[in-house]
Protein backbone atom coordinates (compact mmCIF):
# COMPACT_ATOMS: atom_id res chain seq x y z
CA UNK A 1 0.00 0.00 0.00
CA UNK A 2 1.41 3.58 -0.86
CA UNK A 3 1.13 6.53 1.22
CA UNK A 4 1.75 10.28 1.04
CA UNK A 5 3.76 12.38 3.60
CA UNK A 6 2.32 15.44 4.47
CA UNK A 7 5.68 16.88 2.90
CA UNK A 8 3.82 15.69 -1.12
CA UNK A 9 0.65 17.48 -0.03
CA UNK A 10 -0.06 19.25 -3.16
CA UNK A 11 -3.27 20.46 -5.08
CA UNK A 12 -4.58 17.23 -6.76
CA UNK A 13 -3.00 14.42 -4.75
CA UNK A 14 -5.42 11.59 -4.35
CA UNK A 15 -5.57 9.89 -0.23
CA UNK A 16 -7.60 7.90 1.95
CA UNK A 17 -9.24 9.25 4.60
CA UNK A 18 -11.90 7.11 6.51
CA UNK A 19 -12.44 4.49 3.50
CA UNK A 20 -13.16 7.08 0.93
CA UNK A 21 -11.40 8.71 -1.54
CA UNK A 22 -10.17 12.15 -1.48
CA UNK A 23 -8.71 15.14 -3.65
CA UNK A 24 -6.57 17.55 -2.32
CA UNK A 25 -8.17 21.15 -2.93
CA UNK A 26 -5.74 23.21 -0.94
CA UNK A 27 -2.57 22.39 1.73
CA UNK A 28 -1.76 25.31 3.99
CA UNK A 29 1.63 24.84 6.08
CA UNK A 30 1.93 26.71 9.32
CA UNK A 31 4.37 26.15 11.85
CA UNK A 32 5.50 28.46 14.83
CA UNK A 33 9.36 29.15 14.41
CA UNK A 34 10.43 26.89 17.70
CA UNK A 35 7.14 24.53 17.30
CA UNK A 36 4.70 22.08 15.72
CA UNK A 37 3.80 21.82 12.43
CA UNK A 38 1.07 21.83 11.03
CA UNK A 39 -0.76 21.11 7.53
CA UNK A 40 -4.18 22.35 6.87
CA UNK A 41 -5.77 20.86 4.11
CA UNK A 42 -8.84 21.20 2.14
CA UNK A 43 -10.20 17.95 0.71
CA UNK A 44 -13.01 17.23 -1.60
CA UNK A 45 -14.43 13.60 -1.27
CA UNK A 46 -14.77 11.93 -4.88
CA UNK A 47 -17.51 10.31 -4.01
CA UNK A 48 -20.03 12.14 -2.62
CA UNK A 49 -18.22 15.96 -4.01
CA UNK A 50 -18.09 17.52 -0.57
CA UNK A 51 -15.45 19.64 0.79
CA UNK A 52 -14.18 19.29 4.38
CA UNK A 53 -11.48 20.52 6.25
CA UNK A 54 -8.42 18.83 7.95
CA UNK A 55 -5.61 19.03 10.01
CA UNK A 56 -2.60 17.44 9.91
CA UNK A 57 0.50 17.15 11.95
CA UNK A 58 3.57 17.62 9.63
CA UNK A 59 5.43 14.56 8.82
CA UNK A 60 2.62 12.07 9.84
CA UNK A 61 1.35 9.86 6.23
CA UNK A 62 -1.81 8.67 4.99
CA UNK A 63 -2.53 6.35 2.19
CA UNK A 64 -2.66 7.05 -1.10
CA UNK A 65 -5.71 6.62 -2.89
CA UNK A 66 -5.54 4.22 -6.05
CA UNK A 67 -7.73 6.94 -8.14
CA UNK A 68 -6.48 7.83 -11.53
CA UNK A 69 -8.78 8.97 -14.86
CA UNK A 70 -9.12 7.46 -18.12
CA UNK A 71 -11.38 8.05 -21.55
CA UNK A 72 -13.96 5.52 -22.29
CA UNK A 73 -16.31 4.34 -24.32
CA UNK A 74 -19.98 4.20 -23.39
CA UNK A 75 -21.80 1.10 -24.66
CA UNK A 76 -25.15 0.57 -23.35
CA UNK A 77 -26.68 0.59 -20.53
CA UNK A 78 -28.69 -2.52 -19.36
CA UNK A 79 -31.44 -1.03 -17.23
CA UNK A 80 -29.83 -0.86 -14.24
CA UNK A 81 -26.19 0.14 -15.17
CA UNK A 82 -24.03 1.49 -17.94
CA UNK A 83 -21.82 -0.03 -19.25
CA UNK A 84 -18.05 1.34 -20.84
CA UNK A 85 -15.16 -0.12 -23.04
CA UNK A 86 -11.31 1.23 -22.61
CA UNK A 87 -10.86 1.90 -26.22
CA UNK A 88 -7.49 0.94 -26.65
CA UNK A 89 -7.60 -2.77 -24.67
CA UNK A 90 -11.28 -3.17 -24.99
CA UNK A 91 -12.04 -4.08 -21.34
CA UNK A 92 -15.36 -3.66 -20.12
CA UNK A 93 -16.78 -1.71 -17.10
CA UNK A 94 -19.80 -0.99 -15.67
CA UNK A 95 -20.68 1.53 -13.28
CA UNK A 96 -23.88 2.24 -10.99
CA UNK A 97 -26.05 4.63 -11.30
CA UNK A 98 -24.32 6.45 -8.33
CA UNK A 99 -21.27 6.68 -10.37
CA UNK A 100 -22.52 7.73 -13.49
CA UNK A 101 -24.85 10.21 -11.63
CA UNK A 102 -25.73 13.47 -13.56
CA UNK A 103 -23.86 12.37 -16.82
CA UNK A 104 -26.87 9.64 -17.38
CA UNK A 105 -28.91 12.68 -18.65
CA UNK A 106 -26.14 13.62 -21.52
CA UNK A 107 -24.32 10.89 -22.41
CA UNK A 108 -25.15 8.03 -25.34
CA UNK A 109 -24.00 5.15 -26.95
CA UNK A 110 -20.27 5.51 -28.58
CA UNK A 111 -19.68 8.51 -26.64
CA UNK A 112 -16.13 9.91 -24.67
CA UNK A 113 -16.40 9.91 -21.23
CA UNK A 114 -13.66 10.80 -18.56
CA UNK A 115 -13.89 7.66 -16.21
CA UNK A 116 -12.23 8.22 -12.83
CA UNK A 117 -11.62 4.60 -11.32
CA UNK A 118 -10.68 4.28 -7.77
CA UNK A 119 -9.35 0.61 -7.25
CA UNK A 120 -9.91 0.01 -11.02
CA UNK A 121 -13.69 0.31 -10.44
CA UNK A 122 -15.57 3.36 -12.06
CA UNK A 123 -16.16 6.03 -9.36
CA UNK A 124 -17.62 8.90 -11.64
CA UNK A 125 -18.09 9.48 -14.86
CA UNK A 126 -18.11 12.90 -16.36
CA UNK A 127 -20.04 13.30 -19.84
CA UNK A 128 -18.41 15.21 -22.86
CA UNK A 129 -18.50 19.30 -22.37
CA UNK A 130 -20.35 19.22 -25.36
CA UNK A 131 -22.92 16.49 -26.62
CA UNK A 132 -24.75 16.54 -29.45
CA UNK A 133 -28.43 15.22 -29.04
CA UNK A 134 -31.50 15.05 -31.13
CA UNK A 135 -34.54 16.68 -30.01
CA UNK A 136 -37.51 14.48 -29.18
CA UNK A 137 -40.60 16.58 -28.41
CA UNK A 138 -40.88 20.00 -28.02
CA UNK A 139 -43.75 22.67 -28.61
CA UNK A 140 -44.15 24.07 -32.54
CA UNK A 141 -43.73 27.39 -31.41
CA UNK A 142 -44.55 30.56 -32.81
CA UNK A 143 -43.91 30.95 -36.99
CA UNK A 144 -41.46 33.26 -37.99
CA UNK A 145 -39.48 33.31 -34.81
CA UNK A 146 -35.98 33.67 -35.60
CA UNK A 147 -34.82 35.65 -32.41
CA UNK A 148 -34.36 32.77 -29.73
CA UNK A 149 -35.79 35.28 -27.12
CA UNK A 150 -38.19 33.74 -24.47
CA UNK A 151 -37.62 30.03 -25.30
CA UNK A 152 -39.33 26.75 -24.58
CA UNK A 153 -38.48 23.01 -23.25
CA UNK A 154 -37.21 20.72 -25.24
CA UNK A 155 -37.25 17.01 -24.26
CA UNK A 156 -34.24 14.96 -25.70
CA UNK A 157 -33.33 11.56 -26.71
CA UNK A 158 -31.66 10.72 -23.69
CA UNK A 159 -34.38 12.20 -21.46
CA UNK A 160 -33.20 15.12 -20.87
CA UNK A 161 -34.68 18.91 -21.04
CA UNK A 162 -33.01 21.66 -21.86
CA UNK A 163 -34.43 25.36 -22.94
CA UNK A 164 -34.13 25.90 -26.48
CA UNK A 165 -35.13 28.55 -28.72
CA UNK A 166 -38.85 29.15 -30.37
CA UNK A 167 -37.41 28.17 -33.64
CA UNK A 168 -35.56 24.90 -32.92
CA UNK A 169 -38.23 22.08 -33.59
CA UNK A 170 -38.49 18.24 -33.16
CA UNK A 171 -36.07 16.00 -34.92
CA UNK A 172 -33.80 18.76 -34.98
CA UNK A 173 -30.03 17.92 -33.70
CA UNK A 174 -28.83 20.57 -31.14
CA UNK A 175 -25.32 21.10 -29.30
CA UNK A 176 -25.44 21.51 -25.53
CA UNK A 177 -23.02 22.46 -22.83
CA UNK A 178 -22.92 19.59 -20.31
CA UNK A 179 -21.43 21.62 -17.59
CA UNK A 180 -24.24 24.13 -17.67
CA UNK A 181 -27.11 21.74 -19.28
CA UNK A 182 -27.85 24.93 -21.68
CA UNK A 183 -28.18 24.93 -25.57
CA UNK A 184 -25.49 26.30 -27.50
CA UNK A 185 -26.48 25.91 -30.95
CA UNK A 186 -27.95 23.63 -33.60
CA UNK A 187 -26.08 21.08 -35.18
CA UNK A 188 -25.63 18.97 -37.88
CA UNK A 189 -24.92 15.16 -37.83
CA UNK A 190 -21.65 14.22 -36.57
CA UNK B 1 10.58 19.87 -16.95
CA UNK B 2 11.10 22.21 -19.75
CA UNK B 3 13.82 25.01 -20.34
CA UNK B 4 10.82 27.32 -19.81
CA UNK B 5 11.15 28.13 -15.88
CA UNK B 6 15.11 29.33 -15.97
CA UNK B 7 14.24 33.37 -15.37
CA UNK B 8 13.42 34.89 -12.29
CA UNK B 9 9.88 34.96 -11.01
CA UNK B 10 11.12 38.27 -9.20
CA UNK B 11 10.22 41.59 -10.19
CA UNK B 12 13.38 43.80 -10.88
CA UNK B 13 11.43 46.17 -7.98
CA UNK B 14 11.67 43.03 -5.88
CA UNK B 15 15.84 42.29 -6.25
CA UNK B 16 16.04 45.76 -5.87
CA UNK B 17 14.43 46.52 -2.30
CA UNK B 18 16.51 43.29 -1.24
CA UNK B 19 19.41 44.80 -1.88
CA UNK B 20 18.18 48.44 -0.30
CA UNK B 21 17.21 46.20 2.64
CA UNK B 22 20.88 44.81 3.45
CA UNK B 23 22.09 47.62 2.40
CA UNK B 24 20.08 49.56 5.59
CA UNK B 25 20.81 46.27 7.47
CA UNK B 26 24.67 46.81 7.38
CA UNK B 27 24.49 50.55 7.55
CA UNK B 28 22.41 50.58 10.84
CA UNK B 29 24.78 47.76 12.54
CA UNK B 30 28.07 49.61 11.21
CA UNK B 31 26.67 52.90 13.21
CA UNK B 32 26.46 51.09 16.09
CA UNK B 33 29.76 49.53 16.22
CA UNK B 34 28.49 45.95 15.98
CA UNK B 35 30.69 43.50 14.05
CA UNK B 36 29.86 42.04 10.73
CA UNK B 37 31.05 38.00 11.00
CA UNK B 38 30.53 34.89 9.22
CA UNK B 39 30.48 31.35 10.30
CA UNK B 40 29.97 27.81 8.43
CA UNK B 41 26.80 27.03 6.64
CA UNK B 42 28.27 23.11 7.47
CA UNK B 43 29.14 22.06 11.15
CA UNK B 44 29.37 18.57 12.39
CA UNK B 45 27.11 19.48 14.82
CA UNK B 46 23.15 19.70 14.14
CA UNK B 47 20.23 21.35 15.20
CA UNK B 48 18.75 19.07 18.13
CA UNK B 49 15.68 21.06 18.21
CA UNK B 50 12.82 18.40 17.88
CA UNK B 51 10.58 20.90 15.63
CA UNK B 52 13.49 21.32 13.37
CA UNK B 53 14.86 18.97 10.53
CA UNK B 54 18.40 19.24 9.18
CA UNK B 55 19.23 19.16 5.60
CA UNK B 56 22.74 16.48 5.78
CA UNK B 57 25.57 16.98 3.49
CA UNK B 58 28.13 13.69 2.97
CA UNK B 59 31.88 14.63 2.54
CA UNK B 60 33.71 12.03 0.77
CA UNK B 61 36.87 12.70 2.36
CA UNK B 62 38.51 13.40 6.48
CA UNK B 63 35.32 11.82 7.80
CA UNK B 64 34.90 9.51 11.15
CA UNK B 65 32.44 7.26 9.50
CA UNK B 66 33.99 3.63 8.75
CA UNK B 67 33.44 4.29 5.35
CA UNK B 68 35.59 7.94 5.70
CA UNK B 69 32.67 9.62 5.06
CA UNK B 70 31.54 12.55 7.43
CA UNK B 71 28.21 13.58 7.62
CA UNK B 72 27.96 17.63 7.91
CA UNK B 73 24.78 19.04 8.33
CA UNK B 74 23.30 22.35 6.90
CA UNK B 75 22.91 25.03 9.62
CA UNK B 76 19.18 25.67 10.70
CA UNK B 77 20.46 28.70 12.22
CA UNK B 78 24.18 30.03 12.74
CA UNK B 79 23.42 30.49 17.09
CA UNK B 80 26.08 27.95 17.95
CA UNK B 81 29.43 29.35 16.16
CA UNK B 82 28.10 32.81 17.27
CA UNK B 83 27.98 32.29 20.75
CA UNK B 84 31.18 30.13 20.36
CA UNK B 85 32.95 33.59 18.97
CA UNK B 86 31.01 35.21 22.02
CA UNK B 87 32.53 33.24 24.94
CA UNK B 88 35.80 34.12 23.15
CA UNK B 89 35.14 37.57 23.93
CA UNK B 90 34.23 39.47 20.43
CA UNK B 91 32.24 41.38 21.67
CA UNK B 92 28.40 42.33 19.58
CA UNK B 93 28.50 40.64 16.39
CA UNK B 94 25.71 40.20 13.74
CA UNK B 95 25.41 38.09 10.19
CA UNK B 96 23.54 37.53 7.50
CA UNK B 97 23.45 34.15 6.03
CA UNK B 98 21.48 31.34 4.65
CA UNK B 99 19.60 28.82 6.84
CA UNK B 100 17.98 25.42 6.25
CA UNK B 101 15.21 23.67 7.23
CA UNK B 102 13.94 19.97 6.11
CA UNK B 103 10.39 20.09 5.37
CA UNK B 104 9.08 23.31 5.86
CA UNK B 105 7.48 24.76 2.71
CA UNK B 106 4.49 27.02 2.52
CA UNK B 107 3.08 30.54 2.06
CA UNK B 108 5.65 31.56 4.52
CA UNK B 109 8.16 29.05 4.52
CA UNK B 110 10.90 28.02 2.17
CA UNK B 111 13.35 24.88 3.08
CA UNK B 112 16.05 27.93 2.11
CA UNK B 113 15.64 31.19 3.62
CA UNK B 114 18.19 34.49 5.02
CA UNK B 115 18.43 35.35 8.31
CA UNK B 116 19.70 38.27 10.12
CA UNK B 117 21.13 37.31 13.30
CA UNK B 118 22.44 39.62 16.31
CA UNK B 119 23.85 39.44 19.71
CA UNK B 120 24.38 41.82 22.34
CA UNK B 121 26.65 40.82 25.32
CA UNK B 122 25.94 42.71 28.50
CA UNK B 123 22.67 43.24 27.10
CA UNK B 124 19.18 42.18 28.86
CA UNK B 125 16.31 40.40 26.26
CA UNK B 126 14.27 43.99 26.63
CA UNK B 127 16.73 46.34 25.09
CA UNK B 128 17.30 43.70 22.90
CA UNK B 129 13.54 44.41 21.60
CA UNK B 130 13.89 47.68 21.24
CA UNK B 131 17.01 47.68 19.26
CA UNK B 132 14.96 45.72 16.88
CA UNK B 133 11.92 47.44 16.83
CA UNK B 134 14.39 50.39 15.57
CA UNK B 135 15.76 48.20 13.05
CA UNK B 136 12.47 47.08 11.59
CA UNK B 137 11.13 51.10 11.51
CA UNK B 138 14.66 51.53 9.34
CA UNK B 139 14.39 48.86 7.18
CA UNK B 140 10.89 49.39 6.81
CA UNK B 141 10.90 53.25 6.44
CA UNK B 142 8.27 53.45 9.21
CA UNK B 143 9.92 55.85 11.79
CA UNK B 144 6.33 55.88 13.17
CA UNK B 145 5.84 52.27 13.43
CA UNK B 146 4.62 51.70 17.16
CA UNK B 147 5.52 48.41 19.69
CA UNK B 148 3.11 46.56 21.52
CA UNK B 149 4.41 43.64 24.11
CA UNK B 150 2.19 41.12 25.82
CA UNK B 151 3.00 38.18 27.71
CA UNK B 152 2.19 34.86 25.56
CA UNK B 153 0.40 33.61 29.47
CA UNK B 154 -1.95 36.60 28.88
CA UNK B 155 -2.01 36.55 24.93
CA UNK B 156 -3.86 33.12 25.82
CA UNK B 157 -5.84 33.75 28.99
CA UNK B 158 -7.07 37.42 27.09
CA UNK B 159 -7.81 35.54 23.47
CA UNK B 160 -8.86 32.30 24.45
CA UNK B 161 -9.23 31.53 27.35
CA UNK B 162 -6.97 29.33 28.50
CA UNK B 163 -4.18 29.15 30.78
CA UNK B 164 -0.91 27.83 29.21
CA UNK B 165 0.69 26.97 32.68
CA UNK B 166 -2.00 25.35 34.21
CA UNK B 167 -4.76 24.04 31.51
CA UNK B 168 -4.48 20.32 30.49
CA UNK B 169 -4.46 18.71 26.78
CA UNK B 170 -8.05 18.35 27.25
CA UNK B 171 -8.67 21.95 27.55
CA UNK B 172 -6.68 22.71 24.88
CA UNK B 173 -8.51 20.22 22.56
CA UNK B 174 -11.90 21.20 23.82
CA UNK B 175 -11.00 25.21 23.10
CA UNK B 176 -9.84 24.26 19.44
CA UNK B 177 -12.97 22.46 18.40
CA UNK B 178 -14.79 25.32 19.84
CA UNK B 179 -12.76 27.57 17.66
CA UNK B 180 -13.74 25.32 14.86
CA UNK B 181 -9.97 23.72 13.92
CA UNK B 182 -10.54 20.63 12.15
CA UNK B 183 -9.87 17.34 13.36
CA UNK B 184 -9.32 18.59 17.01
CA UNK B 185 -11.43 15.33 18.27
CA UNK B 186 -8.94 12.94 16.45
CA UNK B 187 -5.53 14.66 16.46
CA UNK B 188 -2.98 13.36 19.30
CA UNK B 189 -0.87 16.06 20.58
CA UNK B 190 1.20 17.00 23.46
CA UNK B 191 0.38 20.06 25.66
CA UNK B 192 2.87 21.96 23.25
CA UNK B 193 1.63 21.28 20.34
CA UNK B 194 -1.75 21.75 21.22
CA UNK B 195 -0.54 25.70 22.55
CA UNK B 196 1.31 25.56 18.69
CA UNK B 197 -1.86 24.73 16.65
CA UNK B 198 -4.21 27.40 18.86
CA UNK B 199 -1.16 29.46 18.33
CA UNK B 200 -0.41 29.31 14.55
CA UNK B 201 -4.50 28.87 14.10
CA UNK B 202 -6.38 31.13 16.60
CA UNK B 203 -3.76 33.89 17.50
CA UNK B 204 -1.16 34.56 14.85
CA UNK B 205 -3.25 35.79 11.91
CA UNK B 206 -4.80 38.76 13.86
CA UNK B 207 -0.92 39.32 15.92
CA UNK B 208 1.02 42.62 15.17
CA UNK B 209 -1.60 44.78 12.82
CA UNK B 210 0.12 47.68 12.20
CA UNK B 211 2.01 47.45 15.30
CA UNK B 212 4.94 45.51 16.09
CA UNK B 213 3.88 43.19 18.71
CA UNK B 214 6.17 40.76 20.82
CA UNK B 215 4.77 37.95 22.46
CA UNK B 216 7.14 37.79 25.86
CA UNK B 217 8.18 34.57 28.22
CA UNK B 218 7.20 31.52 26.95
CA UNK B 219 6.49 28.30 29.10
CA UNK B 220 9.86 26.69 29.81
CA UNK B 221 9.13 23.84 27.86
CA UNK B 222 9.42 26.09 24.85
CA UNK B 223 12.30 27.79 26.22
CA UNK B 224 14.77 26.40 22.82
CA UNK B 225 17.67 28.31 24.27
CA UNK B 226 16.44 31.09 26.52
CA UNK B 227 16.95 30.95 30.15
CA UNK B 228 14.45 30.02 32.76
CA UNK B 229 13.03 32.65 35.45
CA UNK B 230 11.06 32.27 38.59
CA UNK B 231 8.50 34.50 38.11
CA UNK B 232 6.37 34.65 40.74
CA UNK B 233 3.89 31.77 41.19
CA UNK B 234 5.63 30.12 37.56
CA UNK B 235 8.39 29.84 35.69
CA UNK B 236 8.78 31.73 32.34
CA UNK B 237 11.94 31.21 29.69
CA UNK B 238 12.96 35.09 28.65
CA UNK B 239 12.01 34.59 25.12
CA UNK B 240 10.60 36.51 22.84
CA UNK B 241 8.65 36.45 18.92
CA UNK B 242 8.11 39.66 17.07
CA UNK B 243 4.47 39.29 15.01
CA UNK B 244 3.70 42.18 12.35
CA UNK B 245 0.66 41.98 10.27
CA UNK B 246 0.00 38.47 11.41
CA UNK B 247 3.71 37.13 10.17
CA UNK B 248 6.25 35.99 13.00
CA UNK B 249 9.31 38.06 12.36
CA UNK B 250 11.74 37.25 14.72
CA UNK B 251 13.13 34.76 17.99
CA UNK B 252 14.44 35.79 20.48
CA UNK B 253 16.34 34.85 24.00
CA UNK B 254 17.94 36.11 27.30
CA UNK B 255 20.15 33.61 26.30
CA UNK B 256 21.50 30.38 28.36
CA UNK B 257 24.84 30.55 29.61
CA UNK B 258 24.59 27.72 31.82
CA UNK B 259 26.75 24.91 30.06
CA UNK B 260 24.84 22.08 32.66
CA UNK B 261 21.39 23.66 31.69
CA UNK B 262 22.68 23.07 28.02
CA UNK B 263 23.87 20.05 28.16
CA UNK B 264 20.06 18.71 30.26
CA UNK B 265 18.52 20.47 27.10
CA UNK B 266 20.35 18.48 24.37
CA UNK B 267 19.41 15.44 26.51
CA UNK B 268 16.44 15.88 26.62
CA UNK B 269 16.12 16.89 22.80
CA UNK B 270 17.89 13.32 22.14
CA UNK B 271 15.33 11.82 23.94
CA UNK B 272 12.02 13.56 22.10
CA UNK B 273 13.58 12.80 18.86
CA UNK B 274 13.58 9.37 19.94
CA UNK B 275 9.84 9.37 21.41
CA UNK B 276 9.04 10.67 17.76
CA UNK B 277 11.04 8.78 15.99
CA UNK B 278 13.38 11.09 14.17
CA UNK B 279 17.21 10.82 13.36
CA UNK B 280 19.43 11.56 16.20
CA UNK B 281 21.76 14.32 16.23
CA UNK B 282 24.93 14.92 17.01
CA UNK B 283 24.83 17.80 19.69
CA UNK B 284 27.71 20.63 19.51
CA UNK B 285 29.98 19.60 21.82
CA UNK B 286 31.84 22.68 21.17
CA UNK B 287 28.85 24.96 22.01
CA UNK B 288 29.01 22.94 25.41
CA UNK B 289 32.94 23.49 25.64
CA UNK B 290 32.54 27.20 24.51
CA UNK B 291 29.65 27.48 27.73
CA UNK B 292 32.00 26.21 30.31
CA UNK B 293 34.72 28.20 29.34
CA UNK B 294 32.36 30.97 29.86
CA UNK B 295 29.85 32.79 27.72
CA UNK B 296 28.71 36.65 28.89
CA UNK B 297 25.40 37.49 29.53
CA UNK B 298 24.01 38.07 26.10
CA UNK B 299 21.01 38.37 24.44
CA UNK B 300 20.22 37.56 20.94
CA UNK B 301 17.67 37.72 18.29
CA UNK B 302 17.31 35.81 15.13
CA UNK B 303 15.05 38.03 11.89
CA UNK B 304 13.64 36.32 9.20
CA UNK B 305 14.59 39.01 6.32
CA UNK B 306 12.73 37.26 3.33
CA UNK B 307 9.53 38.01 5.87
CA UNK B 308 10.66 41.41 6.28
CA UNK B 309 10.61 41.71 2.94
CA UNK B 310 7.27 40.51 2.16
CA UNK B 311 5.97 43.12 5.03
CA UNK B 312 7.82 46.27 3.13
CA UNK B 313 6.91 45.05 -0.64
CA UNK B 314 2.62 43.81 0.83
CA UNK B 315 3.61 40.60 -0.65
CA UNK B 316 1.60 37.64 0.29
CA UNK B 317 3.79 34.80 -0.48
CA UNK B 318 7.41 34.14 0.38
CA UNK B 319 7.94 32.68 -3.20
CA UNK B 320 7.20 36.57 -3.98
CA UNK B 321 10.60 38.37 -2.41
CA UNK B 322 12.97 35.47 -3.70
CA UNK B 323 14.58 35.63 -6.81
CA UNK B 324 14.16 31.71 -7.55
CA UNK B 325 11.97 29.55 -5.22
CA UNK B 326 13.12 25.84 -4.80
CA UNK B 327 11.11 24.23 -7.11
CA UNK B 328 12.97 26.49 -10.06
CA UNK B 329 16.77 26.17 -8.19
Amino acid sequence: MAYYSTNEFKGGLKIMLDGDPYTIVENEFVKPGKGQAFNRVRVRNLKTGRVVEKTFKSGDTVEAADVHDTDMQYLYNDGEEWHFMDPTSFEQMTADANAVGDAAKWIKEEDICKVTLWNNVPLTIEAPNFVILAITETDPGLKGDTSGGGGKPATLETGAVVRVPLFVQTGELIKVDTRTGEYVSRAKET
Amino acid sequence: MGLDDWSSCAEPRVLRARAAMLARIRAFFSEREVLEVETPLLSQAGATDPALASLCCHEACGGSAPDGRATLYLQTSPEFPMKRLLAGGVGSIYQICKVFRAGERGRLHHPEFTMLEWYRPGWTYQALMNELAELVRVVLERPALPVASMGYRDLFTDHLGVDPWTSTVADLRARAAELGIADAERLDLDHDAWLDLLLSVGLEPRLGCDTMTFVIDYPPSQAALARVQTRGEIAVAERFELYLDGIELANGFQELTDAAEQQARFIRDRERRQRRGLAAIPPDQRLLAALSAGLPAASGVAVGLDRLLMIGLGAQRIDEVLAFPIERA
